[in-house]
């Protein structure tokens, strides 16, 4: 146990977090109604992308816990990000 | 040395345990990045069928089950508060509202693909065939994908349930909740798919 004790995230952290959640939710849902065409699925994924940092962050307590774990998780999404680009560097000039 | 033979048994890993379910969790956001990037595709390749496809989702419907998992997210995680607080009645009604709510949102699951039956959507149905090459993707897309994570839902609840029980026999306690922690990590990576899901497949007009 070279980590000091479990850090304990309040109720209080929690509850503001899922409020926090549940407001981004009710942005992306009110954007893609209203008619704004094309950055709609932006607008969308980068509240989807916001919401899971938090998520990350906070709920799986990537905030609170030993560096290593963040590490990898930015790792992952650099490697998606890199598949995701790829991809499309692909689809757009063929 | 027959002391520490006799505690042999005792011993643990909390932080191996963990970092195990995290590589579990990767390798598990990696499968579902895949199939998102083949989504990515073919949206990018039929823009207008996708569209129109997409209106025949409920976005109410969707829109429930998002506010439905998030809710169980944040009691699931409350647990890990309540066990660390020696609470063990709060600990369990937690863990029982979380299994709760992964069952409201199969039961929604269960009459949107109902309903979706009922209008002839189903991978490989006649109306299918009829309906042009970004139609089938899209359902077959979104059957797969809704599908593979309601399945994960279905695991999620069976895992919970098993930690619920180990709570209430004192086998998970204040100073040894790593398998709580590891259900809910699991949990939270069920709401993370949904988190992309949603907008992906509800909200494209």
């Amino acid at each position: 146990m070279s980590d000091t004790t479990h850090h304990i995230v309040s109720y209080r952290t929690y509850g503001l977090i899922l409020l926090l959640l549940l407001v981004l939710t009710a942005i992306s849902v009110a954007v893609t109604q209203i008619e704004l065409s094309r950055w709609a699925t932006l607008v969308a994924l980068l509240l989807a992308s916001t919401k899971s940092a938090i998520v990350l962050g906070v709920f799986m307590h990537l905030k609170f816990d030993q560096r290593v774990y963040k590490v990898m998780a930015i790792f992952v999404v650099l490697v998606m990000t890199a598949v995701i680009v790829l991809t499309f560097i692909d689809y757009g000039f063929r | 040395m027959t002391e520490s033979v006799a505690h042999h048994d005792a011993h643990r890993d909390d932080e191996g345990s963990k970092l195990g379910i995290w590589l579990f969790i990767f390798t598990e956001l990696l499968f579902f990045g895949g199939l998102f990037v083949t989504y990515a595709v073919y949206r990018y390749e039929n823009r207008q069928a996708f569209h129109l496809a997409a209106e025949q989702l409920d976005v109410t419907i969707g829109t429930i089950n998002t506010v439905i998992l998030l809710i169980s997210s944040m009691t699931i995680a409350m647990s890990t508060t309540a066990i660390q607080k020696k609470d063990k009645r709060t600990t369990l009604i937690l863990i029982g509202i979380t299994l709760l709510l992964a069952l409201v949102f199969l039961v929604n699951k269960y009459f949107e693909w109902s309903a979706k039956f009922d209008h002839g959507i189903w991978p490989g149905s006649p109306l299918m065939e009829e309906l042009g090459r970004g139609d089938t993707l899209f359902f077959g897309l979104y059957f797969f994908m809704t599908g593979l994570h309601a399945l994960h839902i279905i695991i999620g609840m069976i895992l919970i349930a098993v930690i619920l029980v180990r709570v209430r026999k004192d086998k998970i306690t204040f100073d040894n909740f790593q398998l709580l922690e590891n259900g809910g990590l699991y949990w939270h990576l069920v709401d993370l798919i949904w988190i992309f899901l949603f907008p992906l497949f509800y909200l494209i007009n």
